[in-house]
């Protein structure tokens, strides 16, 4: 659905019903939920990633980001939709990324991406590599093995001790890394950060983008809830 | 075989801030002039409207207001016999693209330089001997000097709309604003913006160890506004997504919303974009330019005819026309030779995260300019004798957005994943202000920008080389700021803080974002055996060719350039209305 799309329907929505004033001095603040509903990680088909690999980036996501502790985490809040819409974008396959040969061996990890592969290619070969690696290690893929191993094979990975045939292991998983905390935090329009919840874990306002009247409250909590861009409010 | 369109009087590559600034003084002068911009159109409804530009994603991490890679990048290495590899993606420095450029998604710190910086080889030569300046250091003099430049700093901070306080008004110094500073001819347009509360703690504590704060100049509206060409800015709101972003309020000075309204309307100029100049044409003798050759949005190529091409486009890519067209000598590392390409400089910055645990600093409510800084560690304010360097920095107090995919900044030590990240994540943000160094970057014989052997773009052409490394002489500098910023930073307080600084073991890296100040490789000064320019940033080589921005600095300033960058755009333009139109040819005879 395109932005355009949701404030036209905002807008006859609201001509058609009327929108309630706020009640003065009611102290409730009223919430509003978006046109279209987040889906349900559990219902989502996947676009880009096939089952296996699917099982890993629910696996992975749930130990990057887990739902224990304060805060919600990354599979409550639909990151892995997140990373499979994005592979299907433009980031995916690298559209933006000057991708044009020679691809010299063993450049400085300090040099950026130097490698062949786009995004969704370096997810294909990282998650092979490391169900390779668990299967030789532990006979079962990553995402059967119980929350302390998969956390002990997140640690090797990080650490580059997963080999991989065209790139460091670390660098997947820093790029899966980056992309579960993309997910987490970014507008939901995107397909993660559902009902805005880890905005509301931190005190982020999203797009409310207008403070003139706040900048000399000095150390006083901002006290309103977050909006998105679909005009989800919090 | 390529297309002719119509001649014009001027066409100017780009359509940033100095191409809208040339179009505003050449179209006074009566001339004919045409903007080709490789990117899209753009303004602030309906491009930066809100709310989709309050999207992190697309814009602060994917970037969508930048150059792309695939479309135009350069190589780099650290040493002059390596192989340079490409920047594949974008990272420690943005490119902007489409109309506005980079004037469109900047922060907005508008400084001048010290008079000193400007002439900063004389500068130590007179104060402190020739001896101090390392072998392998190419700084030099810019060739004009600050009080010539006076009038245009003033022009320029009217048209974009500084808020600001002054601290040197025709010499008298004033209170609250920088002591140390060049003198001005009349304040700042604007007072400054309000202050939020990392600016006021900093400020207190720089004020008792004996320093002087003053609020950062900001491009940020702090009231209604209206230019010398009628637009008009409206107050900035705080909204956080600054830097990155175009302004959805009228409130950041960018191309948009201070010139381009104005120069849109004038009969005598038009622009055309998604139209990428290829090089620009010379005559058969290569000294004079006939206009240049560009490609149209559908593919095909274009000469389009033009007695005067100013290069307006970003700093590095005025460097690849120059490299690429054969205007000028490229500069040879190995002799010294040539001069285009010549002294590539960035910038040295450095800083502080400070945690306190019960100080709330809401930082999502930001203003890409908001700021507080002292200049008591200034180049101008410096024994580089004693201190055993050459540059300076000022220091500062930001607090620009609270955008969390980015600016996440947690303890030493916290996890980078798992439960304790979300501890940690919980525990930080909102608490957290930072203390930033902001350095000069000298120049280097084996720092610079030549057309790379192994790489190409869409067109064919071979992508620019840099070749680039930090130098002790730098890494002292920060190192100095280092110690500076400690004391700050204890004296402020905080339950924690970590300092983040180049050391010497540490070598340029493209993947952080550092800062969008590449300077040099096309710079100006007094000798056409050592500069590309002339003083008035006209080529040496090829008289009817001038070239705006960035890459006519010999050396980095310890400041933000587009400043500098504005005023020279209209010191130029008043030598060619009033030197060259009259009478063409090179105005400074070699």
């Amino acid at each position: 659905m395109s932005l355009k799309d949701a404030s036209r329907r905002r807008f006859m929505k609201g001509a058609l019903t009327g929108i309630p004033a706020v009640t003065i001095g009611s102290g409730v603040s009223l919430t509003a939920s978006a046109d279209e509903p987040p889906q349900q990680l559990t219902d989502y088909q996947p676009a880009f990633f096939e089952s296996a690999e699917w099982d890993f980036i629910i696996a992975a996501c749930d130990r990057l980001i887990p739902g224990t502790g304060p805060g919600p985490g990354a599979l409550e809040t639909n990151v892995p939709i997140f990373i499979d819409r994005q592979m299907e974008g433009g980031f995916g396959h690298a559209a933006d990324w000057y991708m044009k040969g020679p691809f010299p061996d063993d450049v400085p990890a300090l040099f950026g991406h130097q490698i062949p592969l786009t995004p969704r290619e370096m997810y294909r070969e990282g998650i092979a590599a490391v169900n390779d690696f668990c299967q030789n290690r532990h006979d079962v893929a990553f995402a059967a093995l119980d929350d302390a191993a998969r956390d002990q094979v997140l640690t090797q990975l990080q650490d580059g001790e997963i080999e991989m045939a065209s790139m460091r292991g670390s660098y997947f998983f820093d790029m899966l890394l980056q992309n579960t905390k993309e997910g987490y935090f970014a507008d939901p329009i995107h397909g993660g950060n559902k009902h805005m919840a880890s905005w509301k874990f931190i005190g982020f306002p999203g797009a409310r983008a207008s403070y003139r009247e706040w900048v000399d409250q000095h150390n006083v909590e901002y006290p309103l809830g977050p909006v998105s861009l679909n005009g989800e409010r919090g | 075989m390529a297309r002719t369109e119509s001649p014009v009087d001027v066409v100017l590559v780009g359509f940033g801030w100095t191409s809208a600034i040339m179009g505003m003084e050449l179209t006074d002068a009566g001339l004919n002039v045409l903007a080709l911009e490789r990117g899209e159109d753009r303004d602030t409804v309906p491009d930066f409207a809100y709310p989709k530009m309050a999207d992190e994603l697309t814009y602060g991490v994917r970037y969508k207001l930048m150059q792309r890679p695939a479309k135009s990048t350069l190589t780099v290495r650290h040493n002059v016999g390596d192989m340079a590899v490409p920047y594949r993606h974008l990272g420690s420095f943005l490119p902007g693209d489409g109309v506005g450029g980079a004037g469109t998604h900047w922060n907005g710190h508008t400084w001048r330089p010290q008079p000193q910086e400007l002439r900063l080889k004389s500068y130590v030569e007179e104060n402190f001997g020739a001896d101090i300046i390392p072998d392998e250091m190419t700084i030099q003099d810019f060739g004009v000097s600050y009080d010539e430049l006076e009038p245009f700093f003033d022009y320029f901070e009217k048209v974009a709309g500084i808020s600001g306080k002054a601290g040197n008004l025709n010499g008298e110094i004033q209170e609250g604003g920088n002591p140390f500073e060049g003198w001005r001819s009349d304040e700042y347009p604007m007072p400054p913006l309000a202050r939020t509360y990392n600016d006021t703690l900093f400020a207190d504590v720089a004020r008792s160890e004996g320093y002087h704060p003053f609020p950062l100049p900001a491009a940020n509206a702090s009231v209604a506004y209206t230019n010398p060409y009628g637009m008009q800015l409206g107050p900035c709101n705080f909204c956080g997504f600054c830097e990155r972003y175009g302004c959805l309020n009228y409130s950041k000075s960018s191309p948009q919303t201070c010139i381009l309204g104005a120069l849109k309307r004038r009969e005598n100029f038009s622009y055309r974009t998604q139209s990428e100049v290829l090089r620009v044409e010379l005559d058969s003798d290569g000294e004079r330019a006939i206009g240049v050759t560009y490609i149209d949005p559908e593919g095909n190529e274009v000469f389009q005819p033009a007695d005067l091409v100013i290069l307006g486009a970003y700093s590095l890519h005025n460097v690849h026309l120059m490299l690429v067209s054969g205007i000028g000598t490229p500069y040879n590392p190995e002799t010294g030779d040539g001069v285009v390409g010549k002294n590539y400089a960035y910038q040295m910055n450095g800083g502080s995260s400070l945690y306190f645990r019960d100080k709330e600093f809401n930082p999502f409510i930001g203003a890409g300019g908001n700021g507080e800084v002292i200049n008591d560690f200034g180049v101008e304010q410096i024994d580089f004798a004693q201190e055993g360097f050459i540059g300076g920095s000022y220091i500062n107090a930001a607090m620009t957005n609270g955008q969390p995919i980015r600016n996440m900044p947690l303890r030493a030590g916290a996890p980078s994943w798992g439960e304790g990240w979300k501890q940690a994540v919980q525990e930080t943000y909102g608490h957290v202000m930072s203390i930033g160094s902001h350095g000069s970057n000298m120049s280097y014989r084996d720092c610079y920008l030549d057309l790379d052997p192994n790489y190409t773009d869409d067109h064919g052409r071979p992508l620019m080389r840099m070749t680039f490394d930090w130098k002790a002489n730098d890494v002292r500098m920060t190192q100095f700021m280092k110690q500076k910023i400690d004391t700050l930073s204890k004296a402020l307080g905080p339950d924690d803080y970590r300092l983040s600084f180049k050391d010497f073991d540490t070598r340029y890296d493209v993947r952080p974002y550092q800062t969008t100040h590449n300077v040099g490789g096309a710079i100006m000064g007094t000798d056409p055996s050592s500069s590309a320019l002339n003083r008035y940033l006209q080529s040496w080589d090829v008289h009817n060719v001038f070239v705006m921005g960035a890459s006519a600095f010999p050396q980095n300033l310890q400041y933000n350039p587009t400043g500098l960058v504005g005023a020279l755009a209209y010191w130029s333009a008043k030598a060619i209305r009033e030197q060259y139109l009259p009478n063409p040819g090179p105005l400074v005879q070699a």
